[in-house]
Formats: C-alpha cells, sequence, structure tokens
C-alpha cells in the first residue's frame, strides 16, 4: 500500500512538469499532503496519540487545507495570471524529470545500505531535485513558493526513509518551518504584489553590484 | 538559567508589544540587557553544566557569548537615536525591537545548546527575527532583500536538516540522545563514512548562508545592505557566528573520522572561492555596506582558511572570528553617522568627513587599520598565525593567491576610506547637515579599543577559553 502511494507521489511530480495553470498546481500540493498522510499513517508501527495528531496536523491540516487555501488567496487576491509561465517548453522539463527519477532510482541502487529504505529513498530524492528543478525554470513569485513546499514534501519523506525516530520537538520545530516560512513568504508576495506591477521574479533583480 | 532567560525574553518581547509609552520601552530594552549579561555571566560560572539536557555552556560558547553580549549594548542603545530621528510610525518600531531582542536570543541559545536539532531550530528562528528586521523601511528594496533572505536561508536550512537526517542513518542508531555533539564525538570513529560525507556535505553547503561563504553568501549582502544599521551590525557579526558554530561543532565530528582531510579540503576550496569573490565585488563595488559585506565575506574566508590548515590555525581562526566581530559591528555602527550626514551609501558621494564630523573621520582612519589588520590592530595577530599555520602545513601555492588577493582589498579600502575622509565630496550641499552627537562615537571607539587590546595582550582567562574552544581538534 506505502509503494503504491509513494508510486502516485513521483507521478504528481509528473504531471506537475505538464500541468499549466497555476491552480492545478496548488491541488497537486493538496493531493501530496494526502499521500503524505496515508504514508505516514501506514508507516506508524503503533497507534500512539501524540504520534497522530502530530501527523494529522502536518499532513492533512496544514498541508492540504492550510497552504493550499492560503496559496489560492495570494493569487487571488494579487491578481496574478493563471498561467505558469515555464522557462523551458513542458516537453523538455517532462524529459528532463524523468531523467532525475531515473538517475535517483539507479543511485539508490548502488548505494544499497540496509539501514535505507529504497523505495522512500528514490521518491525523496527525485522529489528533492525536481523541486530544485521547477524553481529554476519557473518565473513567477508564487510558483517559487509552491515548489519550496514541494521540496519540504520531498524532505518529510526522506525522514521517514531513515526511518529514525525524530524528537518530537524536532518535528514540531520542522512544522514551524513550513508554517512560517510558507505564510511569510505569503504575506511577502501581497507586499511585493502591493509595491511592484508584475509578479515575476524579474523585478527582484535590483539589488546587484 | 537558560528558561529563565528565554521566558524572560518572552515576556519582554509581549509587554514591548502592548506597550505605548517611550520610555517603558527604554525601561524593557534595558532590562533585556541586563538579562542577557546575567545569562552570560551565569553561564560563565557554570561552564560545561548541562541544562534541560539540550544546553551546555561550553569555552566557544562563552566567548561567543560575551561577543553578542558587549555588542548588543550599543546595538541596542543606538537603537533609541536612529529610529528616534527616523519618521516611521509606532508599529515599526515595536516590530523592529522585538526582533532584535529574539535574534538576539535565538542567537545565545543556538550557542549554548548542545544538541545538533535544538542547534538548527535556533538557527531557524534567527532567519525569521532577521527578515523582520531587513523589512524595516517597508520600500522595494528592503522587499527584495527580505524575499531573498528568506528564500536562500529557508532552502539552506532544509539542507542543514537534510544533513541532519544522512548524519542519523550513518549514526545506524534511531536514538535521540545520540544527535547530542558529545555523545556524536565519542561515536565519531565508528559512523559510516559515505553517508557522513554526505551529512558534512549537506550541513557545510547549508550553514553557509548564515556563515557567508560561497556558495550560499549572497543573501546575506543584501540583508546587510537593506537592514537598518544597527541590525547590519549584528548580521555581520554575530549572526555570521552562529554559522560558524554550527559549522564547527559538526566539524570537531569530522575532526575524529577518517574523513578529516577530505573535509579540510572542501573547506579550503569554499574559503578561497570566498575570498576570491569577495575581492573581485570589493574592488567594484561603490556602495560603503555592500563593501563591507564583502570584506566580512573575506574575513570568514580567512578563518575558514584557519580551521582547514590546522595547527596554530585553529586558535588563530577563534581569535579572529572574535576580533572580527568586534571590528566589523563598530564600523556598522559608524555607516549610520555617515549616512546621517550625506543621506547616501554610495561612495561617489560621500568625503570631506574630517570637516563635518571629527569623532568620525578618526574612527574611520583608525578602524582602516583594524579592519585591514595592519599592527596595532588585534586582527593582524591572527591573521599572521592563520599565514604562519598555512606555511606550516605546506599551504604555499594558497597562501600566495590568497595573499595578492589580500592587498587588492586592502588597496580598495585605502583609497575608499581615505576619499571618504580627506576629498572633497560631489554635489553635497553644506547648509542642511545634521550635527553627529560626538558620545555616540565612543562605544565605536571601545569596540576597537576591544580589537587591539584582545589581539596584542589578551587576558589570561580569554586565552584559557580559546584553548579549550579547539581542544577537541588538536589531539
Amino acid at each position: 500500500m506505502i509503494n503504491i502511494l509513494l508510486i502516485v507521489f513521483t507521478i504528481t511530480l509528473l504531471y506537475f512538469v505538464i500541468a499549466n495553470r497555476l491552480i492545478t498546481y496548488v491541488n497537486i500540493l493538496a493531493f501530496q499532503g494526502v499521500l503524505l498522510f496515508g504514508v505516514a499513517f501506514f508507516e506508524l508501527h503503533e497507534i500512539n496519540l501524540v504520534n497522530l495528531i502530530f501527523i494529522l496536523l502536518e499532513t492533512l491540516v496544514i498541508k492540504t487545507f492550510a497552504i493550499p487555501m492560503f496559496l489560492r488567496y495570494v493569487i487571488k487576491k494579487n491578481n496574478i495570471t493563471r498561467e505558469a509561465e515555464p522557462y523551458l517548453p513542458n516537453f523538455a522539463s517532462l524529459i528532463i524529470v524523468t531523467l532525475i527519477i531515473v538517475t535517483t532510482f539507479v543511485v539508490s541502487n548502488v548505494i544499497n545500505d540496509p539501514h535505507l529504505n529504497k523505495i522512500y529513498f528514490v521518491v525523496a530524492l527525485s522529489t528533492l531535485f525536481s523541486g530544485l528543478y521547477f524553481i529554476t525554470t519557473r518565473k513567477k513569485i508564487v510558483t517559487h513558493v509552491i515548489c519550496y513546499v514541494i521540496i519540504e514534501n520531498g524532505v518529510f519523506i526522506l525522514s521517514l526513509a531513515v526511518g529514525a525516530e525524530m524528537p518530537l520537538l524536532v518535528n514540531l520545530g520542522i512544522l514551524l518551518d513550513v508554517f512560517v516560512s510558507v505564510f511569510l513568504l505569503g504575506i511577502f508576495i501581497n507586499k511585493i504584489g502591493d509595491v511592484m506591477q508584475e509578479m515575476d521574479i524579474s523585478e527582484l533583480n535590483k539589488l546587484k553590484d | 538559567m537558560i528558561l529563565i532567560y528565554l521566558i524572560g525574553t518572552f515576556l519582554i518581547s509581549i509587554s514591548l508589544f502592548f506597550n505605548r509609552i517611550t520610555a517603558v520601552r527604554k525601561a524593557l530594552v534595558m532590562l533585556f540587557l541586563i538579562l542577557q549579561w546575567a545569562f552570560t555571566y551565569y553561564e560563565f560560572t557554570h561552564k560545561g553544566i548541562t541544562e534541560f539536557n539540550y544546553f551546555k555552556p561550553d569555552a566557544i560558547a562563552i566567548l561567543l557569548l560575551f561577543t553578542i553580549s558587549i555588542i548588543s549594548v550599543p546595538a541596542l542603545l543606538h537603537s533609541y537615536d536612529y529610529i528616534y530621528k527616523e519618521k516611521d510610525n509606532r508599529k515599526a518600531r515595536t516590530i523592529y525591537y522585538i526582533a532584535m531582542i529574539f535574534l538576539i536570543m535565538a542567537l545565545s541559545a543556538a550557542y549554548v545548546s548542545s544538541h545538533i536539532a535544538v542547534t538548527w531550530i535556533f538557527v531557524e528562528i534567527t532567519t525569521l527575527s532577521a527578515s523582520a528586521l531587513i523589512f524595516h523601511r517597508r520600500n522595494a528594496g528592503s522587499i527584495e532583500a527580505t524575499w531573498k533572505y528568506i528564500f536562500v536561508c529557508s532552502i539552506s536550512i532544509m539542507f542543514v536538516f537534510i544533513g541532519i537526517l544522512f548524519l542519523s542513518i550513518a549514526l545506524g542508531t534511531s536514538n535521540d540522545d545520540s544527535l547530542h555533539y558529545d555523545s556524536l564525538l565519542t561515536l565519531a570513529p565508528s559512523l559510516n563514512p559515505f553517508w557522513l560525507r554526505l551529512a558534512f556535505i549537506f550541513i557545510f553547503v547549508g550553514y553557509t548562508a548564515k556563515l557567508g561563504l560561497v556558495p550560499m553568501y549572497t543573501a546575506g549582502i543584501d540583508a546587510k545592505d537593506k537592514a537598518p544599521t544597527p541590525a547590519a551590525a549584528l548580521f555581520s557579526s554575530v549572526l555570521m557566528n552562529v554559522g560558524f558554530i554550527g559549522f564547527f561543532r559538526f566539524y570537531e565530528i569530522i575532526a575524529h573520522t577518517s574523513l578529516h582531510s577530505w573535509a579540510n579540503h572542501v573547506v579550503m576550496i569554499a574559503a578561497f572561492l570566498s575570498i576570491f569573490v569577495a575581492t573581485v565585488y570589493v574592488l567594484k563595488v561603490k556602495n560603503m555596506k555592500r563593501m563591507l559585506a564583502y570584506s566580512s565575506i573575506e574575513h570568514m574566508g580567512l578563518i575558514m582558511l584557519g580551521i582547514a590548515v590546522g595547527g596554530i590555525g585553529y586558535y588563530a581562526a577563534i581569535l579572529h572570528l572574535i576580533l572580527h566581530s568586534f571590528a566589523k559591528s563598530a564600523l556598522f555602527f559608524q555607516i549610520g553617522h555617515i549616512y546621517k550626514v550625506y543621506h547616501t551609501k554610495n561612495i561617489y558621494y560621500l568625503g570631506n568627513y574630517f570637516k563635518y564630523n571629527l569623532s568620525g573621520a578618526l574612527f574611520l582612519l583608525l578602524a582602516f587599520i583594524c579592519v585591514t589588520a595592519m599592527p596595532p590592530s588585534g586582527l593582524f595577530v591572527s591573521e599572521f598565525y592563520i599565514f604562519k599555520a598555512m606555511f606550516a602545513a605546506n599551504y604555499v601555492y594558497v597562501l600566495i593567491p590568497v595573499l595578492i588577493l589580500l592587498t587588492f582589498i586592502i588597496w580598495t579600502f585605502a583609497k575608499n576610506f581615505f576619499k571618504i575622509v580627506f576629498i572633497s565630496p560631489v554635489d553635497f550641499d553644506e547648509t542642511q547637515i545634521q550635527k553627529i552627537n560626538h558620545f555616540e562615537t565612543v562605544s565605536q571607539y571601545a569596540l576597537l579599543a576591544l580589537v587591539i587590546y584582545l589581539g596584542l595582550n589578551p587576558p589570561v582567562f580569554f586565552d584559557n577559553l580559546i584553548n579549550e574552544a579547539i581542544k577537541n581538534l588538536i589531539f
């Protein structure tokens, strides 16, 4: 079951590449939140109330509802055009992301470590690198935030891949990190929208030497 | 005490948030300074005693705590004046003070934490409070700087977290206690080298955003340029130190494994590239604040060279770190005065500073000597030891290019500083000049005096603390 969820997660990355509208991106984020909840839920060895609440909070409440709703609000408020406007054509991106997935697959087969859960590792790394790739090829500021959340999802899967139970304090710290970063960045998009006309990163190149 | 300190800071921030009276705000900030010094003194007297399982003040933590406590006094007190003359609203001022206090709190807590994840959390808090400070002016430039800072730092912090995950794979156990620095140090020889290598790369790259090295240094430059000067003084000194301590504690672990020489080479490449990049930009920039920010990168590069070559380089690196904090923060405070006189940071429009502000001009001359590491500056001593260590470790082929690059930097600094002090400015209207209170320069002189004194004649306890800080590296 976990394998199916993880494979679906990888497919969402491919879907992200060919999607054209910002709203689709946000919906993909919400769907990834549900998938992560499934993975984390099946991963639980014993039903511990604290763990369950924490996972519910992190995946369903924040990643599926709060962040996508907030991003929708940001997109609406600033009248951001609905096209995603990538620098590269979708077809080329599709090939590159596929290559990323294949490479991580090969690499993780080479590593062969008993402590490592291989399928988690492949999905986590490919999410991570695809997220970085998306950031570099998308023009809009809001897509950078979306890709940041995707990278964060990759890190979430990686922490499951390690299998080590991180102390709750650390998990709470990460939760705070995602929550605050996304909201701060979102608020800043609003501020940028107030000051500048275009919501492109081309507006953010005044500070240089 | 750490609990009292954290809760006290919280309470002070909450009262600051609801307070509307200027006198009360001043009193609250003074209260925080007293709390900060009480905390520092307590940790100094309770060296090596673990508190709440996650905090343990060791020698390097105490050194950096004293540094931040000394710098935070002028940073917070000068803020009165700095903020006062500006026509900003009460809300922005309140947020400024809360962010300052939170930044100082998070930095102090990150220094004393003894658990790799706790350090990570407090470094994360520094990003948030620092971004509130960069945003203080609320114009297009500060929005851009804040955006870049949050974004680059968030990604870097995530890199550090990935590094910690890899470290726990290298450990092979899923135990919370084993991520304490002390237990990592004892477990070091048994760590899996492959995962440890990955962990080092990720943690090092992640911390370079705070530390100000290639590859993630870019966000810090814009931040120092756009933040108010007292905040920029903190960014270019104690905020860089937090990146250093995050790196240094992990480096101590690496030093006990077979990867030591490999890690040294990685650090040396990053350090050399940082000095190179800093030189290229220092030669080019016209903005005074950015020039100083690039100079900080150069100094951090030198510190990392000291760490990489080892030997007496370790001692010199720690000394250089502390002295650089004092020298650079003093210079940033002076930039506040320069900006007050000329209302620009562009070197082209600055000049004849002797005529307008005598104490400031004398300070600039002294600061030039101090920051370019000429005797009697304490930085001369530390840089000399770093170069000596490079000689001893047979890295002459690195040393010679570094020295050539440093010559370029000194030349540029001399050119720009002497222009500000002696040559008349372009299109400057003398009639509306703002008088500088000479009393405000005293703190800057005091910081420079500390640079000279600590370098030339280090007190015994200071010397012992540095030697103790590096005891895990020399074996």
